[in-house]
């Protein structure tokens, strides 16, 4: 074989290998997952009254002070003001980013100073109770769409959302501790709890 | 750190020892033509696809008609990769709507991919349709990762045979490798994802209102028939531009688990082949203990790294208990952080659950370095076994230099022409990666594209060279690309990959040649703990001495700039 003829089957092969891997694949793949598993090939999408109120998965910038709050997010997103700008969005989940900063970044330090400040402010009374300000509510997630936060972070939240819904701390304590997902089988992963899911149960247990 | 991370640590490796043999045994079977359960199933689809591209697969090839038959399927993959690219605005499958991508972007993308480096100049769900993500990338990530495998099983066969011209035909075992391992192992995979929650779909993004009344839009697509071979063929590319620490791509502590597992489960593999294929697994394992070793400590000091706090931020009242989580995942934490960075860029994989450009400077360091050592331990599909070959030639050369003996590796010969061929191709690497990391930060188009400042800055450039060269793909991802790094990443990238490939071909074809000569009692050994040691040592030597400057311009000074509270 001289090393021309191999033209041929480098071209044909490039066809007849990205066609099966490449359509025919994950053609097939969809078809089977929408029949095994449709929820979850669709995003994990939540419904209430059939209106689509976020998924599973992906975090949700969580802001007033009756909600558990998840991670600061670094994703951006255009300017309302000037389309031809963006702006920070958190928690867009159209177009994931981490912030990228470095460890000996003085912009870092500025914003996880602010974050901290802010944190500090929002709930004096975990402050004043000598609780120390959590890692993971001031410093931000790698996809800016973490949905989770760890246990002490949503502990650390209790006083201040029984302080404004009238709840007893403990029945929230309780809701915390239901909620956090464990490491699987004991030992893999951290554990974590959904902000997401827990504000909406935070909500249903109000109406009971 | 605490111990359940050392537990996750510990119960990875012994996985990964598990499944060493039983996937050596079949990738044996497979590559050799032998008879396999898949082969009853498929084999028709098999000789279908030789008649339609005219293929006799029984011919054999010598070494240099391998190497034009993986160049000229490069080109065919390129080719094919840019035009499906650029035109991507007037194409189906496109809910999103996406326009055509830039030239420069598109050049450096195709490369990108057919290299099986999957670096990622451009933010995967703002910028690709889904025709792009299934017929340009997950397609390339199959025959990337199977070219990548093809080779290394040709370079075997040229240590394993004796006297004769050929070293196997590069069409078949290309065809053989997506067919019966890449496919049908992906197909598990996905159904798997999904089940976990990586979504699997045609659809657009969706919109929702969130339970703030705020409007949120989700970007969907086909990911988990994408992520299934990111994972498994060391690509590492993608569907997001957050890769793995997406929660559609990785949702959970378990897949994050068989997402680690995957990246090495091929690479392990394939030292088990190895042994196999040269008539003693021994040979295979002390390959593997030596990666194996490599592993171990990289992970124990990238952990120890993560689990502590920014010091830098000690006096501002936040708990340290969690570690370093700028960057970082809550469900993963620092130990899923950690070895999945370690495992990344062991393997040529580069998807990333966590921010590496986040990582505090020591333990940003370890990617960086154990890409420079050429991505031996365990390696991509394929490139890490065929590399870690030329370390252990220039362990036995050296071992030969030292006793006075010529030096053997398997009962053949290491003369002259196999020394040579075996210095391009280790010497290549180190070229691009400090070459072009000087020149990207005097000029200015270089300078401009990085994020950081400082000993940091320097790192960020330093590392993207790197990523490129090995073919991995991760980066510190502050750098936003523009046309100069577009355009020197890419030529990094195929320096990497075909100054690599065509190097060792040549090697297998001059061993294939060679006469086998029985072990005698002068013959230095190499399936015992010196071999071991000895390999082990020239990695860290020929990586150590190459790039000790450039890190110590880089993350060690970086460290101790942290540790007196110097910000940039």
């Amino acid at each position: 074989m001289t090393h021309l003829q191999q033209i041929r089957p480098a071209l044909t092969l490039f066809v007849i290998l990205s066609v099966l891997t490449g359509l025919a694949y994950p053609f097939a793949m969809t078809g089977a997952a929408h029949m095994l598993f449709p929820h979850q090939a669709n995003g994990s999408v939540m419904y209430h009254h059939e209106q689509a109120f976020g998924s599973e998965l992906i975090g949700q910038n969580f802001t007033q002070a009756r909600y558990f709050h998840g991670r600061p997010s670094a994703t951006m997103g255009p300017d309302p003001s000037d389309a031809s700008k963006t702006t920070a969005v958190p928690y867009n989940a159209a177009a994931s980013v981490g912030s990228n900063a470095g460890p000996t970044s003085k912009a870092l330090f500025e914003r996880v100073q602010a974050t901290v400040k802010q944190v500090k402010d929002e709930n004096p009374a975990a402050i004043a109770a000598g609780m120390s300000v959590p890692m993971d509510l001031v410093m931000t997630s790698a996809s800016g769409l973490d949905p989770d936060i760890s246990p002490q972070a949503a502990f650390f939240q209790v006083k201040r959302i029984a302080h404004e819904r009238g709840i007893a701390e403990a029945s929230l304590t309780q809701l915390v501790e239901r909620m956090t997902v464990h490491p699987w089988l004991g030992w893999l992963g951290e554990a974590h709890v959904n902000v997401l899911q827990l504000n909406v149960a935070l909500d249903a247990l109000r109406s009971r | 750190m605490t111990t359940l991370g050392w537990v996750t640590i510990l119960v990875f490796l012994i996985c990964v020892i598990a499944m060493t043999r039983p996937l050596g045994g079949f990738l044996k079977r497979v590559l050799e033509g032998e008879k396999h359960f898949l082969a009853k199933i498929l084999g028709p689809v098999e000789r279908g696809i030789y008649r339609l591209a005219g293929i006799k697969a029984q011919t054999e090839q010598s070494w240099s008609q391998y190497a034009f038959a993986v160049i000229f399927f490069k080109i065919a993959c390129f080719l094919g990769v840019y035009s499906l690219l650029r035109l991507q605005g007037y194409l189906p499958l496109n809910p999103n709507g996406m326009a055509g991508i830039s030239p420069d972007l598109a050049y450096n993308t195709a490369i990108s991919f057919l290299t099986n480096t999957n670096w990622q100049s451009y933010s995967g769900e703002t910028t690709m349709s889904h025709l792009s993500q299934m017929l340009a990338f997950t397609a390339q990530n199959f025959v990337s990762a199977a070219a990548g495998i093809a080779i290394a099983a040709a370079v075997i066969r040229g240590f394993a045979r004796r006297t004769t011209a050929t070293i196997g035909n590069f069409w078949a075992d290309l065809v053989r490798v997506t067919l019966y391992v890449l496919l049908p192992a992906c197909v598990v995979l996905t159904v798997f994802f999904v089940a976990e929650g990586v979504p699997q779909t045609f659809k657009g993004a969706v919109s929702v209102l969130t339970v703030e009344g705020a409007h949120q839009t989700i970007a969907l697509g086909p990911v988990a028939s994408q992520e299934a071979i990111k994972m498994l063929g060391t690509n590492g590319g993608g569907f997001f531009n957050t890769n793995s620490a997406h929660p559609f791509e990785n949702p959970n502590a378990l897949t994050n688990f068989v997402q680690m597992l995957c990246i090495f489960a091929l690479g392990a593999g394939l030292t088990n082949m190895f042994g196999r294929m040269v008539g003693k697994e021994r040979q295979g394992w002390a390959i593997f203990a030596a990666m194996a070793a490599l592993f171990v400590v990289g992970t124990g000091v990238l952990y120890w790294s993560e689990a502590h706090a920014n010091p830098i931020f000690a006096s501002l009242g936040i708990d340290p208990t969690l570690g370093n989580l700028e960057g970082k995942e809550t469900r993963f934490g620092a130990v899923g952080s950690a070895l999945f960075a370690a495992v990344t860029t062991d393997a040529s994989c580069g998807a990333v659950n966590a921010m590496h450009e986040s990582f505090l400077p020591l333990g940003g360091m370890i990617p960086l370095i154990n890409m420079m050592l050429g991505e031996v331990i365990f390696g991509g599909v394929g490139s890490g076994l065929y590399g870690f070959l030329l370390f252990a030639i220039i362990a036995v050369f050296m071992a030969g230099l030292m006793v006075g003996r010529t030096p053997e590796y398997l009962g053949k010969k290491i003369e002259a022409r196999e020394i040579k061929m075996t210095m391009l191709a280790v010497l290549c690497l180190p070229l691009v990666m400090l070459g072009f990391t000087a020149l990207a930060v005097v000029v200015p188009s270089g300078l401009s594209a990085l994020s950081a400042t400082g000993p940091h800055g320097f790192t960020e450039a330093l590392y993207a060279y790197t990523s490129a060269a090995a073919n991995n793909g991760s980066a510190f991802s502050g750098l936003t690309a523009n046309s100069f790094w577009n355009l020197t990443l890419g030529i990094g990238m195929m320096i990497g990959r075909f100054f690599v490939i065509i190097p060792v071909l040549a090697i297998a074809g001059s061993m294939a040649a060679k006469k086998m000569a029985p072990p005698t009692s002068g013959t230095f050994p190499t399936d015992n703990g010196l071999f071991i040691g000895l390999v082990i040592g020239v990695i860290l030597i020929v990586g150590g001495l190459t790039f000790l400057p450039a890190l110590a311009l880089g993350p060690i000074v970086e460290h101790l700039e942290m540790l007196r509270g110097t910000l940039f």
